[in-house]
């Protein structure tokens, strides 16, 4: 009868196989993560590569500076000034809309409704996160700006069908629950304490809030709103439907003017040649839009960082 | 010995929980009152009940009164706000706020008009801070945020805040638990200053604090107000068994 | 209110508490604001579309014979020719050809009618010639103009005829490009959030991925379908319109919030579960695999049902690659040219004739109400699977 022999050894070591296994299993997982990161960097390069084409082309001083876009004409010009002006200019009718609503309802919820109101009424605004932006678009050609032109006939001034007005005050609703949703989580992340020190003083709710808790939360608030401009000034559909397409340098909110994505899409949807200017002004507005969304959200970030370690809050 | 705050039949319901059983407690003038207890026995509600805090909060039934100065704070006609102006309260975590030290004192009483930005709210910032004993540590950084203070001089801060609205009665919800031995003592000692001027109220779990500070002593155990007597008695010749079992830990 | 006897009694308190109630007020009305914005929204949508449930059909006497395939129009009486669909017409010759019993009869059958004669049997803006609106008066008169249940707008595609007009084709596109999109992000999001969160740690090349995961979220949605024109059509030759290049550039989209809502789920698995994998002397890769996946399995879903939700309204970037096309017959292959819900929806809002407001409207009220179900579904597992630890 054969003992088997006893193994000498304590504890075996790993099996060749499994750790073979394993380590590509990990190798793939890592290759996974690298997507987003090549992902960014596709983004950047594709458009830098095609905005530099374009800035062969046509001059980089003068995109920044000029205030004439003329791209179909013989002698075609690319001053992106009336373009950047009017993206400016929807987006601050936007946010005069989504900013003191936005922050107001954060405030309501947080600081005065009961938990039964909040847990109603919270999804309701996130009903108004979920709705694609090409239904907002419809929206504000089809109901928003007629009604606009018509309640300006009545107190007798003009107004276009593709009026700034139209389009800023739709996009202010589409980013209300950007800014409420944030300012909701910051301002509730304010400690008790604070407030229960506050009260016991003898200062009101209303106090407490404007003199305490606000500037407490005033980070996260900051942030909540960098986010809220940068989605604005990326928001396509709504301006692609209701806003002008010509580049109009004005601050009159009741003419048309157009913005940086409208330009983008008009730039890309027709018949010319690829490598025309016409088409590559796409890549070069494309450019500037990302640079100035990337620095607001990396802004943003910091904010909400500050904030993050002012009070130890991790839910954020 | 003149009463200062007589509560009469108090009770308290959180939801269906009766959290207070019709305690009744005369609070004196110019002494240092303490309320120990087991932990969730009430002391801590029974203090919020005083300056109407437990108001805040949801599902809260309060049956009884508390009279102070001869009017029930709990009548329909009193406001809740001038309530807490006249009784302060100084929390267990010190909770200065995100504000200059000057300002953390000043705020309030300004809201409340007691003084106008200016020379006069200088000058009650600096003896609030010299009444709690900070002025010499602080007076050379009064802009700075009142949350680069350590532990113990936060809560000095706190108390400087709460003494400013010139209130009448001072609350202290365990003040101390929070801090170290040496922060203690120098608030113990402020403490004792402090009663010449104003009528207070301590919670404390810590009974060595109560037998050096106060002077009179309340035992709470399950919402009952078990024994109420000068301190000395408490703790050297307690009347009620439950008290003497508390006191030599039995139990809490 | 008794003055002098209650020390508790402070008139410059009035001033405040008149300011906190105002304070109070501007609170709720923000928030009254915002929802009647809904409101105000959903009614608006509903009222424009709800009619388009309807079309209009006008029963008229067609003559199946050699003639109406040489000429279909000469099918139905002179009078009549304006008011009916172009396109039932047009039909005809088709009907004869599948049903060869039709030869040399007459029917009476309701077809649909023109879309100017819906608008003016819907009592909206029309643009008939008197003659026309006369003789619709006349056949309403005699019952053989009726308003039916339109399901063209469910079994058709696009159409150049509004009357005609369907979302099917929108409605495969979205299907095709979704599919494709959820077997791109769903694998690289669900590895990505495992890496992070079981394997991955805190150096610079952690940082790294999580940091871009954040920038990902924030770019706008218009520069990733330049990222899809640039490289997947002109980089990688990939065909434009298509589900596919579609589908990869929602991809990428979707991939930060797979990620998020993945790692949250991942995390939220209790460590005393890996521990006791660890402890039974399983490898890293058996844990995860086996142990912490399924449990996380239900929260990594919901996140999943919502970046689709999300990638379902989704226009900008597809509109870039050229999903817009008029696209009548629906893809069967996710290399075909394609159109997606809200591309439909875009193109159609931009038509002149006024039909196609209430297919627009009409196809917003069908997309959202697919998004609201899509929610729910989420919402629902996310309560049915979440376990209390």
């Amino acid at each position: 009868m054969k003992i088997k022999q006893q193994s000498k050894v304590a504890f075996e070591s790993k099996n060749k196989t499994t750790q073979v296994k394993e380590d590509v299993i990990k190798y793939m997982l890592i290759a996974a993560s690298t997507i987003s990161v090549l992902t960014t960097f596709g983004i950047l390069f594709s458009i830098l590569f095609e905005a530099i084409e374009f800035f062969k082309l046509k001059s980089f001083i003068y995109f920044l500076t000029g205030t004439e876009w003329s791209p179909g004409v013989e002698n075609s010009k690319f001053g992106a000034v009336p373009i950047f002006a009017g993206t400016f200019i929807i987006t601050i009718i936007a946010m005069f809309v989504a900013l003191p609503i936005g922050i107001f309802s954060a405030v309501y919820m947080s600081e005065y409704a009961s938990s039964s109101v909040r847990s109603k009424v919270k999804p309701l605004l996130e009903i108004l996160a979920g709705i694609p932006t090409v239904v907002y678009g419809f929206f504000a050609a089809i109901t928003v700006a007629p009604l606009i032109v018509k309640v300006c006939e009545f107190i007798g001034l003009e107004a276009s069908f593709n009026s700034a007005l139209a389009s800023g005050i739709v996009m202010g609703i589409m980013i209300i629950p950007v800014i409420s949703s944030l300012s909701d989580d910051v301002i509730s992340s304010v400690p008790d304490s604070l407030r229960k020190g506050s009260l016991a003083l003898g200062l009101t709710m209303a106090e407490t809030i404007k003199s305490v808790v606000l500037p407490a939360a005033s980070p996260g608030i900051i942030a909540a709103c960098l986010l809220g401009v940068s989605k604005a000034l990326g928001e396509t559909m709504i301006v692609v439907m209701a806003a002008g397409l010509r580049p109009n340098l004005t601050f009159n909110i009741l003419e048309d003017m157009t913005t940086v994505t409208v330009r983008i899409v008009d730039a890309l949807v027709g018949d010319q040649a690829f490598n025309s200017p016409a088409t590559l002004s796409a890549f070069a507005l494309g450019l500037a839009l990302f640079v100035v969304t990337l620095i607001l959200n990396i802004i943003s970030v910091y904010f909400i960082r500050k904030f993050k370690e002012k009070y130890k809050v991790n839910s954020l | 010995m003149k009463t200062k705050i007589d509560v009469q039949n108090l009770n308290l319901w959180y939801g269906k929980n009766h959290a207070l059983h019709g305690i009744n407690l005369d609070i004196y003038k110019n002494k240092i009152t303490a309320l120990i207890g087991p932990s969730g026995c009430g002391k801590s509600t029974f203090l919020r009940c005083i300056n109407r805090m437990n108001d805040l909060i949801n599902n809260v039934n309060i049956k009884g009164q508390i009279i102070i100065d001869e009017k029930n704070i709990y009548d329909k006609d009193v406001d809740e706000v001038s309530v807490r102006k006249r009784i302060g309260m100084v929390f267990q975590q010190p909770n200065p706020f995100p504000k200059s030290i000057y300002e953390n004192i000043a705020y309030a009483p300004i809201k409340h008009g007691i003084v106008k930005k200016g020379k006069s709210c200088d000058e009650l910032v600096e003896k609030s801070l010299i009444s709690a004993g900070l002025w010499d540590e602080v007076k050379d950084k009064l802009q700075e945020p009142g949350t680069s203070l350590s532990g113990g001089q936060q809560q000095r801060l706190c108390i400087a805040r709460t003494i400013a609205v010139e209130p009448d009665v001072i609350l202290m919800d365990e003040p101390t638990s929070a801090l170290d031995p040496i922060s203690t003592e120098k608030i113990e000692a402020l403490m004792l200053e402090l009663k010449k001027k104003y009528t207070i109220v301590i919670v404390t779990h810590n009974m060595q604090q109560a037998a050096r500070v106060a002077d009179y002593t309340a035992f709470f155990h399950m919402g009952d107000l078990i024994e109420y007597d000068e301190t000395e008695t408490i703790f050297v010749n307690p009347k009620q068994k439950k008290t003497e079992d508390y006191i030599t830990g039995r139990f809490g | 209110m008794k003055n002098k006897n209650n020390p508790f009694y402070d008139p410059s308190l009035k001033k405040r508490h008149a300011s906190a109630k105002r304070f109070k007020f501007f609170a709720i009305s923000s928030l009254v604001i915002a929802i009647s914005f809904l409101v105000f929204f959903i009614s608006d949508m509903l009222q424009k579309g709800l009619p388009a449930l309807q079309q209009s059909y006008i029963q008229v006497e067609i003559s199946y014979n050699q003639k109406s395939i040489d000429s279909p129009r000469s099918a139905i009486d002179r009078s009549l020719r304006r008011v009916v669909s172009r396109a039932e017409i047009r039909q005809i010759p088709r009907k004869i050809e599948n049903n060869p019993q039709l030869m040399n009869t007459t029917k009476f059958e309701w077809i649909l009618a023109d879309d100017q004669v819906d608008q003016y049997v819907k009592g909206n803006y029309y643009k008939l010639k008197n003659k026309d609106k006369k003789k619709i008066d006349e056949l309403k008169k005699q019952g053989r103009v009726e308003l039916k249940f339109n399901s063209i707008f469910f079994t058709n595609g696009d159409s150049k005829i509004p009357e005609f007009a369907g979302i099917k084709s929108a409605l495969i596109g979205s299907i095709l490009t979704l599919l494709v999109t959820i077997m791109v992000s769903f694998p690289i999001g669900v590895m990505t959030a495992i890496y992070l969160e079981e394997f991955a740690q805190d150096n610079k090349f952690t940082q790294m991925i999580e940091v871009n995961i954040n920038n990902l979220a924030a770019i706008p949605s218009i520069l990733f379908g330049l990222l899809g024109l640039a490289i997947f059509i002109n980089l990688f030759g990939l065909p434009r319109s298509s589900a596919l290049v579609g589908g990869l550039t929602l991809a990428l989209m979707t991939l930060p919030i797979i990620i998020v809502t993945a790692r949250a789920a991942l995390r939220s698995v209790p460590d005393s579960i890996r521990q006791a994998g660890y402890g039974l002397g399983l490898t890293k890769i058996q844990v995860v695999r086996d142990h912490v996946l399924p449990l996380a399995f239900p929260g990594i879903m919901t996140g999943t049902i919502i970046g689709l939700a999300q990638a379902m309204g989704e226009t900008a970037p597809l509109i870039i690659v050229g999903m817009i096309a008029f696209i009548p017959d629906s893809p069967t292959s996710i290399t075909e040219a394609a159109t997606v819900m809200p591309a439909q929806i875009f193109t159609w809002a931009g038509m002149p004739e006024r039909a196609y407001i209430e297919k627009t409207a009409m196809g917003i009220l069908t997309l959202l109400t697919v998004l609201i179900s899509l929610n729910t579904i989420a919402v629902y597992l996310r309560k049915k699977f979440e376990t209390k630890w």
